[in-house]
């Protein structure tokens, strides 16, 4: 789970690293009310679950406190397009006003976990305030990794490599290392699965400051964190992968125009790659999961259905524990209550599935029946170039 | 011969008394396993489907001898159930549950490190040696004994490939899910080895997916060691970054652990990669010169 950058360096602040003053506005009197109690020049931040904010114009230097509330006028209710909102861009729903702080310097910290080596890793760069993959991959060695050993946890030598591999001052790296350690005690109580300031600046007077902040949290640990999920801002999910979460079906929305339905992740994306291999597009990811019956099946056809671009469904289920004659049920029933107004390719394989095949066949449907996963994708895209004809 | 399990296997079931534990428990039972035992905290001295259940772990395994242990507890407590295992000596943990906190799997993996367990998943189907042994939650009725041992990050695109090869004609000698999270017991390379050393596994399927590095790491391990043919598959060449595909572990971030950068390096390896799902069965059929 996501959260807004004034809600991470909220949290972040509550740990003991040190954030410019702001305030949050959702209007322009809002706007003008922060600008105010925090003294010009301050900034105008954009908040929504993005990066690139900068270059969409999402965030504004103002000098003057009317010049804030002009920017904040501009940029609430705004469509901010950015390179990873996608080109539909995110609606600016609250600005971030801040202090503007003299910057001396721009640099790069993480934490994150090292999945190889099952432990936190902190990575750092002097290279500040840009991509940090770019940096990463262009130019390896500017980064700096030092793993937390999860035996003893944080420990200062570990700011202090850091710190003083950032090249800073003795001063500095004894501010940092607390810092750093506000950070790691961040990301282990509150079950993050990212804690990254991008960037952390110094001022003319040596000062560290966190200028922007991302948290990612764990969707698996947040049944412990109930404030945190509190925080979850459903405008900056796709509606229907809203829907689709209320039911447990795991649904992502992607821009082909197969609709699909598999259960199981990985047989999910299989699918989705077997659809690409046959020459069309996957209109999602969808897993129904472990426990498809005819009342996930039915949402899941209501869901994928709601998205226009969808010209042909494929249904996959390998069944194992789920039992296909079941899913076929689920079939049966949903294509009644919902209207499948586009051509539906089912392919059903593993336990009961000659017998679901046979129900399908006698229930009247207008259903393609597959039984390789070859012959599954290749009909579903005939059956889009038939209908494109 | 196979891997790690096998007809003298003594497996205890922990959070047996649930509904999916129970469950699981008679599919095990049907297949073959020797399920000696239970764990339910509480419930001791009962019995459950006929079998006994015990309050804690090392109560069981001293009562029945067991060597291994599957885990059906929720992802609540899961950590809590595998950290008791690891503590009671249990040769082989296989932990089923979905949704495990990955704090706690680093705890978890912490205390592996110094013990005598190896485990198994979490969020995974189980491992099986067809005919004999299955501790976990395949349907085992795909599967057929024979020479081919499969690795996967996946569950039912395992089946999907277990049934191509069944299909085939190829059986299977060992197949393993390793598990869909970030953080798992056992990765690709430290089961590798044993594949190698198996003296009935003739070819190994190996099933990777979209992000982190464990293909990458076992293309390194199988180029220096490995003297069977590899087949692979990773799913998520459609996947968009960013976005992490059901499977908490299945994420291309900061631009890597694309499919497409790890089909290049299990090639360069020498591994047969397979760029469709649907081609596994016959590239394993191919590569065994068949």
């Amino acid at each position: 789970m996501n959260v807004h950058e004034y809600q991470a360096k909220e949290i972040l602040a509550r740990f003991g690293v040190k954030v410019p003053r702001g305030k949050i506005a959702e209007n322009v009197d809002q706007v003008r009310e922060a600008a105010t109690e925090i003294g010009a020049p301050v900034m105008v931040k954009a908040q929504v679950h993005a990066g690139g904010r900068g270059k969409g114009g999402g965030i504004k230097f103002c000098k003057t406190i009317d010049e804030a509330v002009e920017q904040g006028e501009r940029i609430l209710g705004m469509t901010l397009v950015t390179p990873q909102t996608g080109p539909h861009g995110k609606v600016v729903r609250k600005v971030y006003v801040t202090e503007a702080l003299d910057i001396a310097h721009e640099y790069y910290l993480s934490v994150l976990i090292d999945r190889a080596r099952a432990r936190m890793t902190v990575m750092a760069s002097a290279e500040g305030g840009v991509e940090i993959e770019k940096v990463a991959a262009e130019t390896p060695e500017k980064i700096l990794r030092q793993d937390v050993n999860p035996a003893v946890g944080y420990l200062p030598f570990v700011g202090r490599k850091i710190g003083f591999g950032l090249g800073f001052s003795a001063a500095q790296v004894k501010a940092f290392t607390k810092m750093l350690g506000a950070m790691i005690r961040c990301f282990d109580e509150c079950d993050a699965s990212l804690v990254e300031i991008n960037p952390l600046v110094t001022t003319p007077d040596g000062e560290l400051y966190a200028l922007d902040a991302k948290l990612n949290f764990d969707d698996n640990a947040l049944f412990r964190h109930r404030d945190i999920a509190e925080l979850r801002d459903l405008h900056e999910e796709d509606p229907l992968e809203v829907e689709a979460s209320r039911y447990d079906l795991n649904y992502i929305k992607l821009d082909g125009t197969v609709g699909c339905m598999v259960n199981g992740a990985g047989l999910a994306m299989a699918t989705m790659d077997i659809i690409d291999l046959a020459g069309a597009r996957p209109a999602n990811f969808l897993d129904v999961g472990g426990a498809a019956n005819k009342e996930s099946v039915t949402n899941a056809f209501r869901i994928l259905l709601s998205d226009h671009d969808v010209r042909a469904v494929l249904v996959n289920i390998f069944g194992g524990i789920v039992r296909c004659d079941r899913v076929a049920d689920g079939i049966i029933a949903a294509a009644r209550e919902v209207k499948i107004e586009v051509p539906l390719v089912v392919r059903l394989q593993g336990t009961n599935a000659v017998q679901a095949r046979k129900m399908l066949a006698d229930s009247g449907l207008e259903v393609l029946v597959a039984e390789g996963l070859d012959e599954a994708a290749k009909k579903v895209v005939a059956a889009i170039e038939g209908g494109a004809a | 011969m196979s891997i790690l399990v096998d007809a003298a296997t003594k497996v205890i079931v922990q959070g047996m008394t649930g509904s999916e534990g129970s469950f699981h428990t008679k599919k095990m039972i049907e297949s073959g396993t020797r399920v000696v035992a239970g764990v339910t905290p509480g419930k001791g001295g009962q019995t459950h489907e006929g079998i006994p259940v015990f309050d804690s772990v090392s109560e069981a395994m001293a009562a029945t001898g067991a060597n291994a242990s599957v885990i059906f507890v929720p992802a609540a407590f899961a950590a809590d159930a595998a950290l008791e295992a690891i503590d009671a000596g249990i040769p082989l943990l296989v932990t089923i549950t979905e949704g495990i906190p990955v704090r706690d799997m680093v705890k978890v993996n912490q205390a592996l490190v110094r013990s005598r367990t190896r485990m198994i998943g979490p969020n995974c189907p189980g491992i099986i040696t067809p005919g004999r042994c299955k501790i976990g939650i395949m349907p085992a009725e795909i599967h057929q004994a024979g020479t081919v041992g499969v690795l996967s990050r996946s569950g039912t695109l395992t089946y999907e490939a277990v049934d191509q090869l069944s299909r085939v004609g190829l059986g299977q000698s060992t197949c393993i899910g390793i598990g869909g999270d970030p953080i798992i017991g056992s990765p690709f390379t430290s089961l590798l080895p044993e594949f190698e050393a198996d003296p009935q596994t003739e070819a190994v399927v190996l099933i990777g997916e979209i992000g982190g590095t464990a293909e990458e790491e076992a293309a390194a391990w199988i180029r220096d060691n490995m003297s069977k043919p590899v087949i692979s598959f990773i799913a998520g060449a459609t996947a968009p970054p960013g976005r992490r595909m059901g499977h908490a572990g299945a994420i291309i971030s900061g631009g890597k652990g694309t499919a497409a950068e790890k089909k290049q390096v299990l090639r360069g390896a020498g591994i047969h990669v397979a760029d469709s799902p649907a081609e596994i069965g016959q590239m394993v059929l191919h590569a065994l010169g068949r």
